[in-house]
């Protein structure tokens, strides 16, 4: 097979080159020279700058037939905006797109050279050049205002009663946490993440859990050391104390973090005891307002929901939002589109490693009396966690980092 | 000025100076402009076969994912291809290379190394670059830069895999992916060295222009090629530093323990000791440079077509000071949209407003020169060179690809179309395309200059057809599959049932692709094939007015034999009613009573 494709490769050049040869040598025969373009040729290209033209318009006009619908009507209400905004602009930009290739190539077909032929020395004409400024200007003019107009729309402040819901990103997947009864969210920080099931959700028992934890590691750390260090490479040593150094730094920020009151009686840490954490599915109820906040655990992701318009990134240390009304119920839309099985999907939209092709969620939007009873059918933090981690059985998982670090990851 | 007492080296008559350049002097460390662009024109050839040849690569797994291509297993080995199949992480790779190679490599070292080496001593009437040494060097760091660039193809762990943008953390993290150890850490030194061949070469193009011009020539009477490659080297200066600090404070990052880009990052079951940073202060710093660098890649492509259009429809080039006027705005604006990449980001959506409000300024200008390009046209006299036809198709590329961009502007669309396939076809056609079509159209119309002989006509029509038609073929469709919602750097998309009803369109891409980078073969061959079996070049083949044809074909030392020419007239009297012949050189003075420009 690779001989095969050398051969086709190597035979090929062969081939070019003895073409080369026979035209190089019939073209010193006749004596025609490279740079004399011969009115056959030139009627040539001019024909196939016409010939091109039609196929290129007939391809685009195809293309937009069988592929112009390309996404079902829009699930959202800003989207709908959008998506009137985006037909103005397609209109636009493709009676644009005619009329200038026609043109240019329509004028290229039809101005081919001929000796007898002297070209219009024409240079400069202000009135001309007065038309093509402001015929741009004033089109951008108006897409600028109504993009900007539709953009203002989407992004204001959302409803002081949206339902605020946050999503959570990681490689390669996406969490998604509901605020509970108390409809506040617990304070969460990177510095508590233990598994992918915490978010980093803070509260005492969990700050206690975690200092314990880290502890542990240091003790399994130190004792290591302390059993001979003769026979161990040096830079495992260092990167040992180094280890040592960094997790009583993260035990300080830990120590560090700081309460407050979310309300009356109420304070950030037990906020979080009744927040609904959900993985695989989560559901959103329709006709009314959703704001979502992001967060991201390791790098940038984007939650890209094509069916409702809406994509945000999702940045480590910086959260971020994006407000939404959902307009159709995933039924609804089921029976519009005559497709049982869809679904509407977050996709993750920016580059986030090996998996990234495939980091999805699935959205449900329900009518709100299904919406409650599958938000009351998931458990809260509290009971999750317990039915996870039985008190007691959190055995501090020290022993196994330091092996893996043992085996030359130095980082 | 000192470029008019200079002495002819080879002249004779003198007594210094009459050497014999050695091999190395002459064809490796040539401090001469005329070998330096053929340096960088030959590097960013093979750049390019490098680049194009990744990006068939990925081209079958996207056509036909999972298929089984011996092919693949052929070029990249078990590791990255086991039996014939794509690796994941390796996809990754390849797409951040060839986005690598495509932009910095070939469109921008080798695109303005290539023609503002060549042409600017030449169509200004100087002896040399102001500095040959500064040149060499920035040939030479380039080379450097290139080598680091295609080592890093093959170290462990795979080449940088984070796409050409390289966004921290992902690029930050040894952890994250395989690709953000070694192969990301020579990925940042290649670019740093790339920086320093761009801005050596940058300095010495501004300063050769602004001071060696020759008698007469003013600025308004410049070749639009020079112009453009003016406001490009002014556009690289002022931006590309700032991509060296962005490359930097990325380097601390990685290896020395600081937080710029970083903060609040739990990864592989550890929480980092990094606080304070933020992964958007790297977007802003990159896009700094990165939207300069758009029209780095796009200006000299437009002042080599606007250079080629005007000699092949024998006519002036309508509206130069317009065109003067449009690069210069394009120049300034370009430097105040860059924002309008980061739209998705979290940016504060006031400041995202100001962005849709500039970039889409920009229409203004490009429009100006569309317009001014049909109506060279229009009423001309076309010769059906193979750099004509490049050039109008580059006329057509950038419109088509210039529209999409007015969609992708406003911040609302943005948000649905941000990061998938329209995006990827919206600039390679704007960008990709225009400027390689840009530069190979430069290559046929200054070849007899180059190398003193003619290319083949007939294999360059080939050539261009099934360029055009493979180019449209595969970069047109995508916007189609990207409006259906389909992201980029996607390995695979069998896991969403709801894209394939588009993904039908795929295969067709790949075939497109894989025709279009098999017609290349013609180009390399007519290109190296006709450096000693073409024809010999007269003098001005083109009937062009610039000055580079008044030059012998054998290249001297110091471009012109005795004195530098003069200069009378603009470089764009072609059809002149007040002259027998279609074009009048620049050379020529001025009849009486006929008003110059």
């Amino acid at each position: 097979m690779k001989l095969l494709i050398l051969l086709v490769i190597v035979l090929g050049i062969i081939a070019i080159a003895q073409l080369a040869k026979v035209s190089e040598l019939t073209r010193s025969l006749r004596q025609v020279r490279e740079e004399d373009i011969s009115l056959a040729d030139n009627k040539m290209n001019a024909f196939l700058m016409l010939v091109w033209m039609v196929v290129f318009f007939g391809s685009t006009i195809y293309l937009y037939v069988v592929y112009g619908d390309y996404l079902p009507d829009s699930a959202s209400e800003h989207g709908a905006a959008v998506d009137r905004l985006m037909d103005i602009n397609i209109i636009m930009i493709t009676i644009v797109f005619f009329v200038v290739n026609f043109l240019l190539f329509y004028f290229s077909f039809k101005y081919y050279y001929r000796k007898e032929r002297k070209a219009r020395f024409f240079y400069h004409d202000n009135r001309l050049e007065m038309v093509w400024t402001l015929i741009p200007g004033i089109s951008m003019s108006f897409i600028i205002v109504y993009g900007l107009i539709t953009w203002n729309k989407m992004t204001s402040p959302a409803a002081a009663d949206a339902l605020r819901i946050e999503v959570y990103s990681k490689q390669f997947d996406w969490t998604v946490r509901y605020p509970g009864d108390n409809n506040v969210f617990g304070t969460a920080d990177f510095n508590m993440i233990s598994s992918d099931k915490t978010l980093g959700l803070v509260t005492p028992e969990r700050i206690t859990l975690q200092i314990d934890t880290i502890d542990g590691e240091i003790a399994a750390i130190k004792q290591k050391l302390s059993e001979g260090t003769e026979l161990l490479p040096e830079s495992w040593v260092e990167s040992m104390e180094d280890k040592i150094y960094r997790l009583q730094r993260h035990k300080q920020r830990i120590l560090d973090l700081k309460e407050f009151k979310a309300g009356d009686n109420l304070s950030t840490w037990e906020a979080g005891a009744d927040d609904r954490i959900v993985k695989g599915e989560f559901h959103i109820p329709v006709n009314r307002e959703i704001e979502f906040v992001f967060r991201s655990q390791d790098v940038i992701h984007s939650a890209y929901m094509p069916h409702f318009r809406t994509q945000m990134n999702t940045v480590p240390g910086v959260p971020t939002r994006f407000k939404m009304t959902p307009t159709i119920t995933t039924k609804e839309m089921r029976e519009k589109l005559g497709d049982d099985s869809f679904d509407y999907l977050m996709l993750c939209n920016k580059v986030c490693g090996v998996a990234h092709f495939n980091m999805q969620i699935k959205i449900v939007v329900d009518d709100e009396a299904n919406y409650n009873a599958w938000l009351k059918k998931q458990k809260t933090f509290v009971a999750q966690i317990e039915e996870d981690e039985p008190k007691g059985a959190v055995v501090p998982s020290g022993n196994s980092t330091v092996i893996a670090l043992a085996d030359g990851r130095s980082m | 000025m000192a470029a008019t007492e200079y002495t002819v080296h080879g002249h004779g008559s003198h007594g210094h100076h009459s050497h014999e350049e050695s091999w190395i002097s002459k064809y490796i460390f040539s401090q001469d402009h005329k070998m330096i662009s053929k340096q960088f024109l030959v590097t960013a050839i093979f750049m390019a076969v490098v680049a194009v040849m990744l990006s068939i690569f990925f081209r079958l797994q996207l056509g036909w994912p999972g298929e089984n291509f011996q092919i693949l297993n052929f070029f990249l080995g078990d590791k990255w291809a086991p039996d014939g199949i794509l690796d994941r992480n390796a996809y990754l790779s390849l797409v951040t290379i060839h986005g690598t190679i495509m932009v910095f490599f070939v469109l921008t070292g080798g695109l303005s190394g290539t023609f503002a080496n060549l042409l600017i001593p030449l169509q200004i009437g100087a002896r040399d670059m102001a500095s040959g040494f500064l040149n060499m060097l920035s040939y030479w760091f380039f080379a450097i830069s290139s080598c680091i660039m295609i080592a890093s193809l093959f170290v462990e762990g795979g080449a940088a895999s984070g796409g050409w943008t390289i966004y921290p953390p992902l690029s930050a993290l040894p952890q994250a992916m395989p690709g953000s150890g070694l192969g990301m850490t020579l990925w940042l030194i290649s670019m740093v060295l790339f920086v320093v061949s761009s801005l050596l070469g940058g300095l010495n193009y501004i300063v050769t222009i602004i001071n060696l011009r020759t008698k007469g020539m003013k600025m308004t009477r410049l070749p639009l090629t020079v112009w453009a490659l003016l406001v490009t080297a002014i556009l690289g200066v002022l931006s590309f530093p700032v991509l060296v600090s962005c490359v930097i404070l990325l380097i601390m990052d990685r290896s020395f323990g600081t937080a710029f880009y970083l903060s609040d990052i739990f990864i592989q079951g550890e929480a980092l000791d990094v606080t304070g940073g933020s992964p958007l202060l790297f977007q802003h710093l990159f896009w700094f440079l990165g939207h300069p660098e758009v029209y780095i890649v796009i200006l000299p492509a437009l002042g080599i077509s606007s250079e080629i259009i005007s000699t092949n429809s024998r006519k002036p080039i309508f509206g130069y000071r317009a065109m003067i006027g449009s690069i210069l705005a394009i120049g300034f604006l370009s430097f105040i949209v860059w924002g309008h990449h980061m739209y998705v980001t979290g940016m504060n959506p006031f400041l995202g407003s100001v962005f849709v409000f500039t970039t889409l300024l920009i229409a203004i200008p490009s429009a100006v020169k569309a317009f001014n390009y049909i109506t060279t046209l229009w009423q001309g006299n076309i010769r059906f060179t193979p750099a004509m036809l490049f050039s109008i198709a580059l006329v057509s590329t950038f419109v088509t690809g210039g529209l999409t961009g007015i969609i992708l502007a406003d911040s609302a669309l943005d948000i649905n179309v941000h990061d998938t396939y329209f995006v990827v076809g919206h600039f390679h056609i704007v960008m990709g395309l225009s400027a390689i079509f840009g530069m190979l159209g430069g290559v046929y119309h200054w070849y007899p200059k180059m190398f003193g002989r003619m290319m083949n006509t007939k294999l360059g029509y080939a050539h261009f057809w099934l360029t055009l038609v493979c180019g449209y073929g595969v970069f047109f469709p995508m916007h189609f599959i990207g409006m259906a919602g389909a992201p980029r750097r996607y390995y695979d998309y069998s896991e969403f049932p709801f894209l394939d009803w588009v993904m039908d369109l795929n295969p067709v891409i790949s075939i497109f692709a894989i025709i279009g980078g098999a017609a290349q073969v013609l180009f390399i061959f007519n290109f190296f094939y006709s450096i000693r079996h073409g024809q010999v070049a007269p003098q001005n083949p083109w009937g062009a007015n610039t000055l580079e044809w008044t030059t012998p074909v054998k290249h001297l030392h110091g471009n012109w034999p005795g004195a530098l020419p003069e200069v009378h007239r603009w470089a764009y009297d072609y059809s002149n009613p007040a002259h027998e012949e279609d074009f009048v050189p620049q050379t020529i003075p001025l009849k009486p009573g006929e008003v110059g420009h």
